[in-house]
């Protein structure tokens, strides 16, 4: 039954782990802006859906200028 | 005719401005100049996210020389070493995710730039760049060609970085932490008191509960303990005292019983009430990072001025070192920095800053300026007299009485509350030890420390911080934004409303401008704005600013009549410009409008009209206000042209006051203070900053509240200027629901003593009857400050109102 006490005190150590960490990213200013990493995250794939087509196009256009020279 | 938008800004697109580009419209040529920037540099998804994101840049000519200075940009830098550097820029037009996506992106329209992070809240960008390919001009020259300039005043050069303070937040991790761990330890307790197996590890449990309390007996409460000892020392009985009289009376009680093996204690209990005060410290701490309640004259200043040198060449130089008999040039709209003497022939300058009036006035060769003016037009030569800390202006802030917040010794309503509630608190401890002390002298001690446990003012003290904090969120949704929870409690007090004229209950100097009337051709605008181009007359100046075409030749001939308007020769044409008088038409007169009519060669085209001067909803307010019994005044920097007019739309009653300096207006909220009215300063400009600091509540209207504003305690975004009697009125009905709040609490309390007294009090019943009364408390305030919200500020009150 004492493998109560390990269990336990394995507990409060790994919840005193998650305080620690928790204070370490909240001093890093992690929590500072909870705002904007929310809409960036939106960001990343409309970026590259939408560059792909349009570089390719200025690219055309760039070969299509040379072409004509 | 259909209503058109820029596809950039989303200004109005006329037939004045309309600028054709890519099947696209475009109000004028910065903002197509922009488009074609984002398009080339394949960015043009920057209008997808949002419809006309953008803003229309301005002209930043000259404006920013000063950044080729390395003393100046090494102050403004956050962080420079070897080739790369970091700055925090404050951009005021970030307002859409088009925005963070477009800032975020700027590496590919600068090189040397390797990364920006947008921290929307507080519309800021931080900018790490690589100081050898580029440099800071060109980033910030870059900002502002596409709309996005950043604002850098003097108070960024002076500005040390204040420490970020994150112990609130610290106190609550270590609570919840202490919090969740003893509930759970306690849980075996609470069923198992006589099991055998409870037996063998009940002294490891309770230990342990100890062990996790002390960092929340020692740490997160050490607020209260502080303030409850300051309030003693000061014999200022606030609600600190009972709270951190229960936290420490449950702490020794508890670590006792545990010791001595005498019972579980109320560590499960005490641990809860500490992170519930310190999440309610943490809700009415809202703060609006992009806006700043305490500002002074240094946010409006520049951080440097063209100086001429000796040999006639422009040099930057930090405002400070202006030394007495420099000559400096002052762009279009900049601001005068220290007192001088006009050099130029002739200079507009805006006083409406310091002043409050409106018009700009106009300075000959010769005249003395006063720092704060801005200049509008031209570029002048200007010779300074004084430095910047001797300047009118500077002295005028430095002077105490503008310094000094007026020190109220303000008692909140939770203050007063527990003014009663703490000595009422220790007699019933007294009397129950003294009644039980005949009995038996160990239940005596055991009753008069349950009495404090539960009696510690848990739900009192959750109330006020719960119902003020909500209170200033919802009110800030609806674009009133306060300083902090008391200016709340502060509104309800306000009998007394007093209003500045310029630029508060009238809209601000740049107004739409609408035209009415057959289409004017380009060449007929251009004669227009050449011929206007002479008038000093203001709404000359402004049709001038509105009207966007070439400046060509000067008109054949011009005569300016006084009152009437303007007549001019150019081309061979003739323009009538100006009143209907003139134009010797019958046009009905419209209460409220000002316009200006146009008539070529006798045939009359039609006019332009100058929006509403008055606030929309003005005297609906004013009436409101007068019936809910406030006494309002006008108080105003300007002359009083304006009295008839005001009379006639205004309510009988309203004082006016005309010809007010600064220093006078303050004086005259003293007056009515002195006289024991609660005054409400209603303003906008520096020259309110003064009124506005004096008054119980200072709230400073903006018509874009990411412009600055005078140090206030509240900012009412101007659109909603016309609701101001229901943001007062919500702010009473919060009052209410604290009051209904504190009968609820006080509910709780009479059962809990009163089971205390009989010593029915074991800790499982502490443990249950604490948080209901917490969670009931909360959810109570919640729920009525969001239902009065509903009742006073939505949009069917609108209608009802209107």
């Amino acid at each position: 039954m004492s493998v109560i006490y390990l269990l336990i005190s394995i507990s409060v150590f790994v919840a005193g782990l998650f305080l620690y960490f928790f204070i370490k990213s909240v001093k890093s200013g992690q929590f500072d802006d909870a705002y904007t990493p929310s809409v960036r995250v939106l960001f990343d794939d409309e970026v590259k859906k939408d560059l792909q087509p349009s570089q390719k196009k200025s690219k055309k256009e760039e070969t299509f200028k040379e072409n004509q020279i | 005719m259909e209503k058109k938008s820029c596809y950039h800004c989303g200004n109005a697109v006329t037939v004045f401005n309309r600028i054709d580009y890519d099947d696209k419209e475009f109000c004028c040529n910065g903002c197509k100049t922009v488009y074609e920037i984002f398009n080339e540099n394949d960015l043009s998804c920057y209008y997808e996210m949002q419809t006309s994101p953008g803003a229309t840049p301005e002209d930043a000519q000259g404006k920013y020389d000063f950044l080729d200075k390395p003393e100046i940009v090494d102050k403004l830098l956050e962080f420079n070493e070897g080739f790369t550097s970091i700055i925090s820029l404050y951009i005021p037009h970030i307002h859409c995710s088009s925005c963070i996506w477009i800032l975020e992106n700027l590496q590919k329209l600068n090189e040397g730039v390797y990364r920006v992070l947008v921290n929307f809240p507080e519309k800021k960008a931080t900018i790490t760049f690589n100081s050898e390919k580029t440099n800071l001009k060109e980033i910030v020259l870059l900002l502002t060609k596409i709309g996005y300039e950043p604002y850098i005043s003097l108070s960024n050069y002076e500005e040390n970085k204040k420490p970020v303070d994150r112990s609130l937040i610290y106190k609550i991790g270590v609570a919840f932490f202490s919090f969740g761990n003893v509930m759970m330890l306690s849980f075996p307790e609470y069923f198992n008191i006589d099991d055998v197996w409870m037996e063998q590890y009940r002294g490891f449990f309770r230990w342990l509960i100890l062990l996790l309390s002390l960092p929340v007996f020692f740490y997160s409460a050490s607020p209260y303990h502080i303030s409850a000892w300051k309030g003693l020392r000061s014999k200022n009985y606030t609600i600190d005292i009972p709270m951190s009289l229960g936290v420490i009376v449950m702490f020794v009680r508890s670590t006792v019983d545990i010791i001595f093996n005498l019972g579980p204690g109320f560590f499960d209990s005490m641990t809860m009430l500490v992170f519930f005060m310190l999440l309610g410290k943490l809700f009415q701490q809202r703060t609006y990072n992009f806006l700043s309640f305490e500002r002074d004259y240094k946010s409006y200043f520049p951080i440097a001025v063209t100086k001429l040198s000796d040999e006639n060449k422009e040099v930057s130089v930090q405002v400070y070192d202006v030394q007495k008999g420099d000559r400096l040039l002052i762009r279009n709209q900049e601001l005068i920095p220290v007192d001088a003497i006009l050099i130029s022939d002739r200079a507009f300058i805006d006083y409406s800053f310091v002043t409050g009036e409106a018009v700009p006035v106009e300075k000959k060769s010769g005249d003395k300026l006063f720092a704060g003016g801005k200049q509008m037009g031209d570029v002048v030569e200007v010779e300074t007299i004084n430095t910047v800390s001797q300047s009118y202006l500077t002295q005028l802030w430095s002077n105490d009485v503008f310094q000094k917040k007026a020190d109220f010794k303000y008692k909140t309503i939770t203050d007063k509350i527990s003014h009663y509630f703490t000595p009422a608190l220790l007699a019933i401890s007294l009397l129950a030890f003294t009644g039980w002390a005949f009995v038996d002298w160990n239940i005596a001690f055991n009753v008069v420390t349950a009495i404090l446990i539960v009696a510690c003012p848990c739900a009192l003290a959750l109330t006020a911080p719960f119902t003020l904090g909500n209170a200033i969120r919802i009110l800030g949704r609806k674009k009133f934004y306060l300083k902090n929870v008391t200016v709340v409690e502060q509104m309800v007090k306000v009998d007394t409303i007093v209003f500045d004229k310029t630029g508060t209950i009238t809209t601000s100097a740049n107004s739409v401008i609408q035209y009415t009337g057959v289409d004017l051709s380009k060449q007929q605008q251009e004669d227009i704005r050449n011929i206007i181009r002479g008038s000093n007359h203001p709404l000359s100046r402004k049709l001038y600013d509105f009207l966007s075409s070439k400046i060509t030749l000067k008109p054949d001939s011009f005569e300016e009549i006084p009152g009437k308007g303007l007549i001019g020769i150019i081309n061979g044409k003739q323009y009538k410009i100006g009143s209907a008088e003139l134009l010797e038409i019958n046009k009905e007169k419209v209460l409220n409008e000002t316009s200006v009519h146009i008539c070529i060669d006798k045939e009359y085209k039609g006019k332009f009209v100058f929006n509403n001067h008055y606030r929309e909803g003005l005297t609906e307010l004013f009436f409101k206000l007068k019936k809910n019994k406030y006494k309002i005044a006008i108080l105003s920097g300007d002359n009083n042209g304006e009295l008839k007019k005001l009379e006639k739309i205004l309510p009988k009653g309203t004082e006016f006051v005309f010809n007010q300096k600064p220093d006078k207006k303050l004086e005259y909220i003293k007056n009515l203070q002195a006289n024991n009215r609660n005054v409400m300063m209603v303003g906008d400009g520096l020259n309110d900053a003064g009124a506005l600091a004096q008054s119980n509540v200072g709230v400073s209207v903006s018509e874009n509240v990411n412009v600055f504003t005078p140090a206030s305690d509240a900012i009412l975004d101007a659109g909603e200027f016309r609701f101001l009697d229901r943001f007062l009125n919500y702010s009473k009905l919060s009052i209410k629901v604290i009051k209904m709040s504190y009968m609820l609490a006080l509910t709780y309390n009479v059962i809990g003593i009163t089971l205390s007294i009989l010593n029915k009090m074991s800790p499982l019943v502490a443990a249950i009857l604490m948080p209901i009364s917490t969670f009931s408390i909360i959810s109570f305030v919640t729920v009525m400050t969001n239902y009065y919200a509903k009742k006073t500020l939505s949009i069917k009150a609108k209608k009802r109102g209107t």
